[in-house]
C-alpha cells in the first residue's frame, strides 16, 4: 500500500504544526519522519492514522482519497511511544483485541494470536499481564497488536523512545528485519538520527511544520541540504566566515570551496564536521603558520572528552574565536596523547558551506 | 601506644531507617485521633445498647416500626448511591473530557452540597416538590410526589451523596491514558466498545469507591430527610429519624439499640463493597 500526502496543513489554535507538506510513500518502503519537538512529525503520522484531520489538503492511499475515512476504518498498525497497551487484558487479549471487535472466530483468533505471539518471540508469555512485562516485551506485544487486524500500513510513533539504550539497539535491528520479511509500508517517527539512519529507506527531516529535506540516509548525511538539517544531525562546528574567490575562509583558513568562484566577499556559515578535521602536534617552535602553505590552522587543545570509540578533543584557535570540536578514535587520541595547552594545527578536509539568503546579505 | 581493635559502626536493629519524616510521631498522633473519635464513642455507643440484654435489645430495635426504618433506609440509600455513582461517573467524565464554558464554575459548584447544611437542601427540597411548589405543580398532577414521599428521600440522599461520587471517579478519569483509547479506535473498536472493554475497567474501581462513599454518607444523613421526608412510620421515617424521635422520649437505650443495628448494617455492606472494590483493582491494574 503506497501511501500519499498531499498539500497537508493543520494548526493549533496559533500554532501551526504542519504548513503545506506533501510526501510519497511508495509501497514496501520504511520511511523514518526525523525531526525536533515540534517539527510536527507526529501530527503528521497521527493525521495519515486518521487520528488528526489536515485543516488543508489530501491523504491518499494507493490513489485512494482516505482523507474522510475515519481511523476506524483506515486498517492502519499503529505503535505508540508508550505502547498504550490494555492494562487490565493479558498479552493474548492485548492482541487479540482487533479480531475480538470484529466478531473473528476464536479459532482463528487462537491461531493468529499464537503466530504473532512466536512472531514477537513472546511465546510463552501470552497469559501475562502487561505490567508483567519489561518495556522491550511491552513494544513487541504492542507490535503485535497492531499486526494482529493484518494493516495495510504500520505506523510507529517513537517506537523506542521509552526504551533502554540497549535494548532499543536490540529491537530496532529487529524492527528492520521483520520489515524486509514482511514488506509493509512503514513509516515511523523518531527525533535521533541515528535510529532513523540505522533503519529507515528513506529520511525526511522535518523542521517547524515543514519537510526540510527527504533522501537516503546517506545523501541527507552527506549532502545535508539546508542549514537546519546540518545544525539537526548535530556533531558539527558552525563558523561564521565569508566565500571569496572559490574558497570559503574558517578563522582565516582557506577551504576550496568552487561553488563560489565570484570576487565579491560574501558572508557565509561555514560546517565542518568534528571527524573530517585533520589533528596534529604543532612543531615545537613552530609559528602561527604552522602546516603547509598556511591551510592549517594554530590552535590549543583546551580538554579531552572519550564516549566509547570517539574521542573528542575541544581547541581553541590560537588567535582568538569560539571552541570546536575535533573527534578521533580513540585509539589514535591515546597515540597522539594531547595534552590540555599543547599547541596543535587543525587541517580541514572537507566543509560545507551555507549562504544566507540574497535578502540578508549584509 | 596500645593497639585499639578497629571499631565498627554501631549496628541498629529493630528500627528501619527512613529518610521521610515523622513516622513514629504521626502514627501515633494518628491512633489517638481514630481511637479518640472513633473507637471510644462506638464502644460507649455498643456498652450502652448491650445494658439492655439480648431481650429488651430485640424488643427494642426489632420492632415493625423500626424494621420498616431500616428499610426505607437501606431502600432509599442503595437506591441513592447507584444513582449518584452512575450520575457522578458521567459529570466527572463531562468534566475532566469536554471543553466547554463554564466549566470551572461547574466544577468548583460540584462542592456545593459539601457546604450547605443539609437541612437547607431537605427544606428548599420539599419548598419546591410539594403541591404548590415550583416543579410540585407540574409534578404532582404527574402523579410524581417528590415532597413527603421516598421520592423525595431518593432526591435529597442524591444531592448530599454525588459530590463523593464525583469526586473519586474524577481524577482517575484524568489519569486515563487517551492513547489506549484512540489503540482501540484504530483497532476497529467502535465508541461503545472503546469505552466498555478499555476505558470502563480502568475506571470502575473507583465507581465502586464512589459508590460505596455515597451510600455510607446517604445511610448516615439526617438534617435534609427530615425536612422532605413527611416521617411517616413505616412509610417514609428512615433509621436516623426514628432514632431521634427514641430520644426525644428520653429512651436513650432503645435509641442505641436501633443505631447498633443501623451501624451493623452499614459496616457489613462497606465491607461488601470494599471486597468487590479490590477484586475490580487488582483485575484493573
Amino acid at each position: 500500500m503506497s501511501i500519499r500526502v498531499d498539500g497537508v496543513s493543520k494548526s493549533f489554535g496559533a500554532f501551526k504544526a504542519l504548513d503545506n507538506v506533501s510526501l510519497d510513500v511508495p509501497q514496501g518502503t520504511l520511511l523514518a519522519l526525523l525531526g525536533p519537538s515540534g517539527s510536527g512529525k507526529t501530527t503528521l503520522l497521527r493525521i495519515i492514522a486518521g487520528l488528526e484531520w489536515p485543516d488543508q489538503g489530501r491523504i491518499e492511499e494507493d490513489g485512494t482519497d482516505i482523507t474522510d475515512r475515519h481511523a476506524r476504518q483506515r486498517e492502519v498498525g499503529f505503535v505508540f511511544q508508550h505502547y498504550a497497551l490494555f492494562r487490565h487484558m493479558s498479552v493474548f487479549e492485548n492482541i487479540a483485541f482487533g479480531m475480538r471487535v470484529r466478531k473473528a472466530p476464536q479459532a482463528e483468533v487462537k491461531a493468529r494470536v499464537d503466530e504473532l505471539l512466536h512472531l514477537v518471540r513472546l511465546d510463552n508469555l501470552g497469559s501475562r499481564k502487561p505490567a508483567q512485562l519489561s518495556g522491550g516485551q511491552r513494544q513487541r506485544v504492542a507490535l503485535a497488536r497492531a499486526l494482529a487486524i493484518r494493516p495495510r500500513i504500520l505506523l510507529l510513533d517513537e517506537p523506542f523512545g521509552a526504551l533502554d539504550a540497549k535494548v532499543r539497539v536490540e529491537l530496532r535491528q529487529w524492527l528492520r528485519r521483520l520489515h524486509d520479511e514482511i514488506g509493509m509500508t512503514t513509516v515511523f517517527v523518531t527525533h535521533d538520527q541515528e535510529e532513523a539512519f540505522e533503519l529507515a529507506d528513506d529520511v525526511v527531516v522535518m523542521n517547524e511544520g515543514h519537510v526540510e529535506q527527504r533522501g537516503k540516509p546517506d545523501e541527507v548525511f552527506d549532502k545535508p541540504a539546508t542549514p537546519f538539517v546540518m545544525d539537526f544531525l548535530g556533531n558539527v562546528n558552525v563558523y561564521h566566515g565569508r566565500v571569496e574567490n572559490g574558497l570559503a575562509f574558517w578563522h582565516g583558513v582557506p577551504i576550496d570551496y568552487p561553488d563560489y568562484p565570484h570576487a565579491q566577499a560574501r558572508a557565509a556559515r561555514v560546517y565542518l564536521r568534528p571527524h573530517e578535521l585533520d589533528i596534529a602536534r604543532a612543531p615545537a617552535g613552530g609559528g602561527p603558520s604552522a602546516g603547509p602553505e598556511g591551510t592549517s590552522l594554530p590552535a590549543t587543545v583546551l580538554r579531552q572528552t572519550r564516549t566509547g570509540p570517539i574521542t573528542r578533543i575541544t581547541c581553541q584557535p590560537s588567535q582568538g574565536g569560539s571552541e570546536f570540536h575535533v573527534d578521533l578514535p580513540s585509539a589514535a587520541a591515546r597515540e597522539l596523547g594531547l595534552q590540555p595547552g599543547e599547541a596543535v594545527s587543525i587541517t580541514p578536509r572537507h566543509v560545507r558551506v551555507f549562504l544566507p539568503d540574497p535578502e540578508y546579505v549584509i | 601506644m596500645k593497639s585499639t581493635p578497629p571499631s565498627s559502626p554501631p549496628i541498629r536493629r529493630g528500627r528501619t531507617r527512613t529518610v521521610l519524616p515523622g513516622f513514629g510521631l504521626s502514627a501515633a498522633i494518628t491512633s489517638l485521633m481514630i481511637v479518640g473519635l472513633v473507637i471510644i464513642p462506638l464502644a460507649v455507643l455498643i456498652l450502652r445498647a448491650a445494658s439492655l440484654g439480648p431481650a429488651g435489645f430485640l424488643a427494642a430495635a426489632w420492632t415493625p416500626r423500626a424494621r420498616a426504618a431500616y428499610a426505607v433506609s437501606l431502600g432509599a440509600s442503595l437506591a441513592a448511591a447507584i444513582i449518584s455513582s452512575l450520575l457522578g461517573l458521567l459529570v466527572a467524565w463531562v468534566l475532566v473530557r469536554l471543553e466547554f464554558p463554564g466549566r470551572r464554575i461547574l466544577d468548583a459548584l460540584v462542592d456545593v452540597p459539601l457546604a450547605l447544611p443539609t437541612a437547607v437542601a431537605g427544606l428548599v427540597y420539599s419548598t419546591l416538590y410539594v403541591e404548590k411548589g415550583w416543579l410540585g405543580q407540574v409534578l404532582v398532577p404527574m402523579g410524581i410526589r417528590g415532597a413527603y414521599s421516598r421520592l423525595g428521600i431518593v432526591l435529597v440522599l442524591v444531592f448530599v451523596s454525588l459530590p463523593f461520587a464525583i469526586r473519586v471517579v474524577q481524577p482517575v478519569i484524568e489519569s486515563l491514558d487517551k492513547d489506549t483509547e484512540e489503540a482501540a479506535r484504530l483497532l476497529g473498536a467502535s465508541k461503545s466498545q472503546t469505552f466498555l472493554r478499555v476505558v470502563l475497567p480502568g475506571i470502575l474501581p473507583a465507581v465502586v469507591t464512589g459508590f460505596a462513599l455515597a451510600l455510607a454518607r446517604a445511610l448516615g444523613e439526617y438534617g435534609s430527610v427530615v425536612f422532605i421526608s413527611g416521617n411517616m412510620p413505616f412509610k417514609t421515617e428512615i433509621a436516623p429519624v426514628l432514632i431521634v424521635s427514641r430520644l426525644e422520649e428520653f429512651a436513650y437505650a432503645e435509641a442505641t439499640a436501633i443505631a447498633v443495628v443501623l451501624l451493623g448494617m452499614s459496616l457489613s455492606m462497606l465491607i461488601v463493597v470494599n471486597v468487590l472494590q479490590q477484586r475490580l483493582a487488582r483485575n484493573a491494574q
